[in-house]
């Protein structure tokens, strides 16, 4: 009994004592991860806020707009007309779902709509393929996937990239909705749909525009996991990670799907590194729901969420 | 015409509350359970039976189950195929530990066993809901899951961790096992669901399914006339559990006849909230109208390719089966969010009237 007390309480925080470095890197590495989430997690948090619509399908979206990156890349494309049509697509995209999917469905119940993006998941996830085939393609942008060290600590250039690359998509975000018209009206809509409708913001527009960025932020997502594990069709289920992100962080605040995918990160790699082997490892698929569970039994509104008061 | 209740008179309390109070709702049910019965294990071919009727049998009593949880009490679950899960294990453990014990009580303890950990994910619909909730039940999925494959216990310290329907009689009659018929097991199948079906019909009219309906409806409101939410939800979720868990024993035991943990992963979850959203939130018999949709549609996607003579590489139609399969989704939910037993509804207020609607 001392033993496996010694084993769960004691021994891991030993190890990680024991060569701090190390740890370093485990912690490095899950932040890395984390922050792959966390792109996901603000695709999500975008629509949430601007619709009220759990878009399941933004795994999957993520994964398209890599394929579309890659695929016309294969085509011969510079990278950076590749981008810029692969960013056409992806609002073409956003104005097809608002158009198809979003406006016959207007003022239904919010799991209708959810029920309405996992078949979207699916549409998306054959189309896809049907178009860009389904063999798994390397993506190459032309940032090494090296290491350098820092203070004896390793780092990989890819994922500094990435880090750099969501903090200022966060910044940029951040001024977009606190400074522009549209970001207003999108907080205005958010807020409440009937009296955002009523002083004249056209609420059709304002969606394909939350649609459209959320695919933006797909693409970087997409970019960033499929430079790291080339693009195949294990990226959509990336997806389901990004779950307990928005539960951590809550389903409304940006700045709470990044703290939340890097804790789930973290945790993760923690978890998995340390505490893994006693009970033979893997837990990494399970490690971060169980963690959001926990978390939602004492804050259910999640770290940043919009405290509902009310009793259940 | 012939579906008017004009002259059926009501003179007892006992057939005022009947569960089908119309004659001819009577008759058409009791010739449905009739041809059920007898006729299509009489002219169903092996093929039918085996990837046909089997599956949509036991996907509907999932779908009950997740039904009566997601239709009626209101908590969105996607932990379907984990509590599926444990049915299988449970059931196959029961059956491995007692040999002697028909297969019928295995299942049901199977179905106990599922239920207790219903109420242990369960607890944190206490404190959440919504969306929250369902990602809540995610964990539920995925934990059981990985439980199932590193814990060698469970599959009897199988090396290939896999489960195996052991052969087992009942009355004589080889029920699971590699020797039984593709009849016998539908019929196996088919009493299940019958009986199920029967309890949750009874359950939803009852106490029981008005106060989870009324929390359903409001929580708020439900607590203040007296409706307890901890034991209204944690009952809902018990007993959606046990319907799940006897429909994962009987995936194993009657359909499948092996399976490792990848059987139920999450996909099943999805595929039984759809069959309950398209089938209807809220109705028993629309758990039946979408499981029998989700199963048909992949059967008929394969089929109508060969039948219009076109022929198409594997990856392709799969990939055309995912398109559709969305699309029809979508489409559905645009027709009517209501699913199909409002459709069935919605036609039977007009055969009343038909042929003359004024």
């Amino acid at each position: 009994m001392l033993d496996i007390l010694y084993g769960v309480l004691v021994g891991p925080l030993k190890d990680m004592a024991g060569s701090p470095a190390f740890l370093a890197e485990v912690v490095i590495g899950g932040l890395a991860a984390g922050l792959m989430y966390s792109l996901v997690a603000l695709g999500f948090v975008l629509i949430y806020k601007a619709s009220g619509v759990f878009n399941f399908a933004q795994g999957v979206m993520v994964l398209f707009a890599a394929l579309t990156l890659v695929g016309l890349m294969e085509r011969g494309a510079p990278l950076v007309l590749a981008l810029l049509l692969t960013m056409a697509v992806m609002g073409a995209l956003a104005f097809a779902i608002e158009r198809v999917v979003l406006r016959p469905l207007v003022n239904q119940e919010q799991i209708i709509l959810f029920m309405a993006t996992i078949g979207l998941n699916f549409f998306l996830e054959g189309f896809g393929e049907l178009v860009w085939g389904s063999n798994v393609k390397r993506l190459d942008v032309g940032i090494p996937d090296s290491s350098f060290m820092v203070w004896g600590v390793q780092v990989n250039r890819l994922e500094l990239t990435a880090a750099i690359t969501a903090a200022v998509l966060v910044a940029v975000m951040a001024v977009f909705f606190q400074r522009t018209r549209i970001g207003r009206a999108l907080r205005a809509v958010a807020d409440d749909h009937e009296a955002a409708l009523s002083i004249g913001i056209p609420l059709n527009t304002i969606w394909i525009v939350v649609w459209s960025a959320a695919g933006l932020v797909a693409i970087v997502a997409g970019i960033m996991w499929g430079a790291k594990s080339g693009v195949q069709f294990s990226l959509s289920l990336i997806a389901l990670k990004a779950l307990p992100v928005l539960i951590l962080g809550g389903f409304e605040s940006v700045p709470g799907a990044i703290v939340g995918g890097l804790i789930i990160g973290v945790g993760e790699k923690l978890a998995e590194v340390y505490w893994g082997p006693l009970v033979g490892g893997a837990i990494e698929n399970w490690f971060a729901y169980v963690l959001a569970l926990a978390f939602l039994l004492v804050r259910p509104q999640g770290l940043f969420g919009e405290r509902i008061i009310e009793r259940v | 015409m012939i579906y008017r209740e004009a002259g059926q008179f009501k003179s007892t309390y006992a057939s005022d509350q009947a569960v089908f109070p119309i004659r001819q709702d009577r008759i058409v049910v009791g010739l449905a359970v009739a041809a059920a019965v007898i006729a299509v294990p009489l002219v169903a071919d092996e093929y039918w039976l085996q990837a046909v009727l089997i599956p949509f049998l036991i996907y509907s009593l999932a779908a009950l189950g997740l039904n009566l949880l997601t239709g009626y009490a209101g908590q969105v679950s996607l932990g379907t195929g984990g509590f599926m899960a444990v049915g299988a294990y449970s059931a196959f453990k029961i059956t491995s530990a007692f040999p002697r014990l028909s297969v019928l009580v295995a299942f049901l303890l199977a179905g106990l066993v599922t239920a207790l950990v219903g109420i242990v994910f369960g607890l944190p619909s206490l404190r959440i809901k919504g969306f929250y909730l369902a990602v809540a039940t995610l964990a539920a999925q995925f934990f059981l899951l990985w439980l199932f494959n590193k814990v060698a216990w469970f599959t009897d310290y199988a090396s290939s961790g896999t489960i195996t329907a052991p052969p087992r009689t009942v009355a004589s009659v080889m029920v699971t096992g590699p020797a039984a018929t593709a009849p016998v097991r539908y019929l196996t199948a088919l009493a299940f669901v019958a009986v199920f079906a029967m309890i949750a019909k009874n359950l939803v009219r009852g106490r029981v399914g008005r106060s989870w309906m009324a929390i359903r409806d409001r929580d708020i409101a439900a607590e203040i006339i007296g409706v307890r939410p901890l034991r209204t939800k944690l009952l809902a979720f018990a007993i959606s559990s046990f319907f799940c868990g006897v429909a994962g024993a009987e995936y194993v035991f009657l359909y499948l006849g092996s399976a490792e943990t990848l059987a139920f992963d999450i996909n099943v979850s999805f595929l039984v909230l759809f069959m309950v959203i398209i089938g209807g939130l809220g109705s028993i018999l629309g758990s039946f109208l979408g499981a029998a949709f989700i199963v048909m549609v992949p059967i008929f996607l394969t089929n109508v390719p060969h039948l219009l003579g076109l022929a198409m590489p594997v990856a392709l139609q799969k990939q055309i089966e995912l398109m559709v399969f969305g699309g029809l989704i979508i489409l559905f939910l645009i027709v009517e969010p209501h699913g199909l037993a409002r459709l069935w509804q919605i036609a039977k207020e007009k055969l009343r009237l038909w042929p003359f609607p004024y």
